[in-house]
């Protein structure tokens, strides 16, 4: 009986790829967004692309983008590629690209005319290569926000801040209130990230271009930079007790008001918008911590490796069109919470704190992203640091040599 | 007795040997040589020729997270192996004191290894939870002061480890034991007690002695979970609070996959290599290849 | 009760271990004491995993880990197997179990039939140089499954079995081989070699001693050799997420899946459901096979 049932099972399972391959072609799409607000927003496109009579085979990774890539890279180079694949705007897939192993988009970008529709240009920069195109830049992520929970300023009985000093300033209010000043998640990548925000928000965005851009190790060793370590062994203070990994679950501290504030990406917006909080009444956004109005414009990109199949070649066409369409683009961002990578489309339906960040991107106040500027190997390495300082108890002007090192060997 | 020829034989036991040799050639020793080779390179994302000398172990031994991963291998791997042959034999001395519900005891202390090392790292991240696991009971029984948080504090989260670890692995060493106990001669404890030698004499000084192979065996079961020890750090801490409980066997798949770095993930793997080859390769040749053939 | 009752007389006419004694003597206390302590060790993680999976989440942020379910509620093992969200495909575990027995059942037959074979000849039918391979085997052992990911990539792909399941089963029978090989190489030396010599006296060859002799007499290895592969198989990680492709991926891929894939609030009762049913099938395994596997590791490792 038992193994009937299995032989059953065995022969069903494998009938089943046969079965609905028919009329439709499959492209098998691999990505890391599995958090709430990110599997509502790639459902988007899955909707829209199975609308064109194409098959959308989600191929979701959990565990963040690091692990993600470990599968993406394997697969890619040994041979069994995906039909697209996302990537962060920037230098994650440039050798994947000089190998030959990606698919040249130059065709349909100038036939759709992705020069002009694409806003702010460097979106654009960042997927060309000895001037072909090679991705799709499908939105804008910016990590300079801080989220602040209304309700646990108002149990701490201090007024919500309006920047970075007077934050600093209500945590020991905050703690004897019981809260966790600053929640932040124990994954490398959620400290960098921080401490990058710090850089950009209290040093300026032309600190913060020379240090990453142009590898200026001196001017990282000098007193700019300082006053931003110390203003990270601040922020160590306040996070002390997070006790989560995970970037949503230090959301979700600040959504339920057991931290006063979080610094994280423009996606933490999701997770406020699937627990039903409204920016403002609830919790309020800094962008830039409330110092310096600037935006970083990183963000996420799809690649398509060469395919022999001809049906699927064609279907990956299809897919990069559909994704820079401009009602896609605002289906999928509003979920998202990130900014569309067109200037022209409509998003009336924003929230405040969308609309301070488009504000922000239409002034063109805008700096690239470390992903940009730098490769995985110094961005791996600046993680190793920002998670061992904010872990520790190292000392700043250790921290920061250590910083400036790593800048004078980056490339 | 009729000896076939020295061809004959050798063809079929050769024609039957061939995936071994194939898999020692061509995975183990060519993989190595060439996981070798690359790590003289400069290779990022993709292996590329470019040679660099020494570069990339000089990297390699000034980065404080490899320094980290190393001493912790250390601490873990002396400590996992004392206490899980401690732990193992000392419960297999005790569950072959002709007791009642053995078996139920062995399988308690077996039932761990079926679980995976994700399963396990899941488990005791939780029970380890400073807030809701062991800390928040104990804390809820009235003693306020009471701090066991280890995968929240640096200086003591490799011991957090430890303890899933042992959890998950003592148990198979615990039955490697009870086999080896089982298997010594009854006229052994006859003796002994004719003799009037105490009992704990008899274990250390005749029985431990005579069990000389089982120990080998559990030893190199251990010691080879060791050092691939990863799955466990990923699920249990992530490498975290920092990076106070990262291991080598992670940097390099980190370096090679998540930094883009191949020609650095190589480096380390070699280090890591040379390392077990300095422990391995004599007692292995001891073991294995100084005895005579039979058949 | 006749069971115990032989058990005894069989303790007075000559115990391995010292003589038994009075049910409460000190000795006794410290015995069961000793092993009830760490039993509880050993069973807390276990029960933890139990109860919490039969709660509902409301009761899990009030209450402690420890205390028992005030409503027993089996949603979060529904969930856990037919609901669970990854991304956009929210069939849960189910999917990951045929997955895992489709790469479970190939990639067990073939290893311990290579390694089987392999043994033999190592212990009966040596010749020049098969120390050498077996020594590198041995330390192949060691060498972290790391190392190796990144040739063997490039090994599957010159030879196109990258992301298909016979290059799986491939890598699980390579890294199978070196603790199946030492297994069985060590339990045939450890067959009276008389039997060997007879057979080879009657002419009988290679693949006849092999199949008529060996074999029928290897039972209990083979249990322990299976018993060791199914769990290691069905649990491996690393293998099954670097070398498949997500409509293949094993059950512990999907299992990590679904438990990092924090939608909202983290619901550890689906996660430690799910973690429950994916460690079901190597634990039924050891519940049943529970004295099998200790005769087998007797026979395999006692001589070395």
């Amino acid at each position: 009986m038992r193994y009937k049932l299995l032989a059953t099972a065995l022969a069903l399972s494998a009938a089943l790829p046969f079965t609905v391959s028919a009329g439709a072609t499959d492209l098998e799409v691999t990505h890391w967004w599995t958090s709430g607000g990110e599997a509502a927003a790639v459902a988007e496109f899955a909707k829209a692309f199975d609308a064109t009579g194409n098959k959308w085979v989600d191929g979701a990774i959990a565990g963040g983008g690091p692990t993600a890539r470990t599968v993406f890279i394997s697969r890619i180079t040994g041979g069994d590629p995906m039909g697209a694949t996302q990537f962060n705007h920037g230098r994650q897939a440039e050798e994947l690209v000089e190998a030959g192993l990606m698919r040249d988009l130059t065709d349909i970008a100038e036939s759709e005319g992705w020069k002009n529709i694409i806003n702010p240009p460097s979106l654009l920069e960042g997927c060309t290569l000895d001037g072909k195109i090679y991705c799709v830049p499908i939105n804008i992520h910016s990590w300079q926000w801080l989220w602040l929970s209304n309700k646990a300023f108002e149990d701490a009985g201090v007024p919500v801040p309006k920047n970075w000093e007077e934050f600093v300033a209500a945590g020991p209010k905050l703690r004897e209130a019981g809260k966790i000043p600053l929640a932040l998640g124990g994954q490398p990548w959620q400290a960098a990230g921080a401490f990058q925000v710090l850089m950009v928000s209290l040093a300026g965005p032309e600190v913060f271009n020379k240090v990453h851009g142009d590898k200026d190790a001196e001017l990282a060793a000098g007193p700019e930079v300082k006053m931003v370590f110390d203003a990270a062994a601040d922020a160590r203070e306040m996070a002390r007790g997070s006790n989560v990994q995970d970037w949503n679950q230090a959301t979700n501290l600040v959504i339920t008001g057991q931290a006063g504030g979080q610094i994280m990406g423009d996606w933490a917006q999701g997770e406020f918008q699937v627990a039903g909080q409204v920016a403002g009444k609830d919790y309020t956004c800094l962008p830039g911590l409330g110092v310096h109005d600037v935006i970083a414009t990183g963000g996420d990109a799809f690649y398509f490796p060469v395919l022999k199949d001809p049906a699927q070649t064609e279907a990956q066409g299809a897919l990069a069109s559909l994704m820079l369409k401009p009602e896609v683009q605002v289906a999928f961002n509003l979920k998202k919470g990130s900014l569309p990578v067109r200037g022209d489309v409509d998003l009336a339906t924003a929230n405040d704190c969308m609309k301070k960040g488009l504000e922000i991107l239409a002034a063109g106040k805008v700096v690239p992203s470390v992903e940009q500027l730098l490769s995985q190997d110094s961005v791996t390495q600046i993680n190793d640091l920002m998670t061992e300082f904010f872990n520790g108890d190292m000392d700043p002007a250790d921290a920061q040599k250590r910083y400036a090192a790593i800048i004078a060997s980056a490339d | 007795m009729a000896r076939p020829s020295q061809l004959f034989r050798n063809l079929n036991a050769k024609v039957a040997s061939i995936p071994m040799i194939l898999t020692a050639l061509v995975v183990f020793v060519g993989g190595t040589i060439w996981t070798i080779v690359y790590s003289f390179t400069n290779s990022r994302l993709l292996p590329r020729l470019n040679f660099v000398g020494l570069d990339q172990y000089e990297r390699l031994w000034s980065t404080p997270r490899w320094i980290i991963s190393i001493e912790n291998l250390l601490i873990y791997g002396s400590l996992s192996l004392i206490f899980s042959m401690v732990i193992g034999f000392l419960l297999a001395a005790l569950l072959d004191q002709k007791i009642r519900f053995e078996d139920t005891f062995r399988t308690i202390f077996l039932y761990p290894f079926a679980l995976s090392f994700i399963v396990t790292g899941l488990v005791w991240q939780w029970l380890l939870n400073p807030d809701f696991g062991l800390q928040g009971i104990v804390r809820s029984w009235g003693w306020e002061s009471f701090a066991f948080d280890p995968l929240y504090n640096q200086d003591i989260v490799i011991y957090g480890i430890l303890i899933a670890g042992l959890w998950q692995g003592t148990g198979l060493v615990m039955c490697l034991m009870l086999a080896g106990l089982r298997g010594i001669d009854e006229d052994v404890w006859k003796a002994a007690r004719v003799d009037g030698i105490p009992m704990w004499k008899t274990y250390v000084f005749i029985v431990i002695p005579m069990m000389r192979p089982v120990f080998v065996t559990a030893l190199v079961i251990v010691a080879s979970g060791i050092v691939r020890v990863y799955d466990l750090v990923v699920a249990q801490t992530g490498g975290g609070p920092g990076i106070a409980s990262e291991v080598p066997a992670k940097y390099v798949i980190n370096m090679m996959f998540e930094a883009q770095n191949l020609g650095q993930g190589f480096a380390a793997s070699t280090m890591m290599l040379v390392t077990i080859a300095i422990i391995l390769v004599p007692w292995a040749y001891l073991e294995f290849g100084g005895r005579n053939r039979r058949g | 009760m006749a069971d115990i009752a032989l058990h005894q007389t069989e303790a007075i006419a000559g115990p391995r271990g010292p003589k038994p004694r009075a049910a409460f003597s000190r000795r006794n206390i410290f015995i069961y004491g000793t092993l009830i302590v760490v039993s509880v060790y050993y069973l807390l993680p276990l029960y933890v995993m139990v109860v919490t999976s039969l709660k509902g989440m409301p009761e899990i942020r009030l209450g402690n880990v420890f205390s028992p379910p005030v409503e027993i509620t089996f949603e979060p093992w529904v969930k856990a197997w037919a609901q669970a969200c990854t991304g956009l495909n929210c069939d849960g575990l189910s999917r990951g179990f045929w997955n895992s027995v489709r790469i479970t059942i190939p990639s067990v037959i073939l290893s311990i039939a290579i390694a089987s074979v392999n043994g033999y000849a190592l212990a009966n039918w040596r010749f020049k140089g098969a120390d050498v391979f077996f020594t590198i085997l041995i330390v192949g052992a060691f060498i972290p499954y790391q190392v190796m990911i990144y040739p063997i990539v490039i090994i599957l792909r010159e030879i196109g079995l990258y992301g298909s399941l016979a290059g799986l089963v491939i890598v699980h029978t390579i890294f199978g081989m070196p603790i199946l090989t030492l297994l069985f190489r060590n339990y045939f030396a450890a067959l009276p070699e008389e039997l060997f010599k007879a057979a080879r006296v009657d002419g009988a060859g290679f693949w006849a001693i092999y199949l008529r002799i060996m074999l029928p007499m290897s039972l209990p290895i083979f249990v322990v050799a299976m018993i060791l592969q199914v769990t290691g198989i069905w649990n491996d990680f690393l293998f099954g997420v670097v070398y498949t492709r997500p409509d293949t991926y094993p059950m512990t891929v999907q299992l990590n899946n679904i438990v990092n894939s924090v939608q909202g609030v983290k619901e550890y009762n689906v996660n430690m459901a799910a973690t429950l049913i994916t460690g079901l099938v190597p634990l039924v395994i050891y519940f049943v096979s529970g004295k099998l596997f200790v005769r087998g590791i007797a026979a395999g490792a006692v001589k070395g």
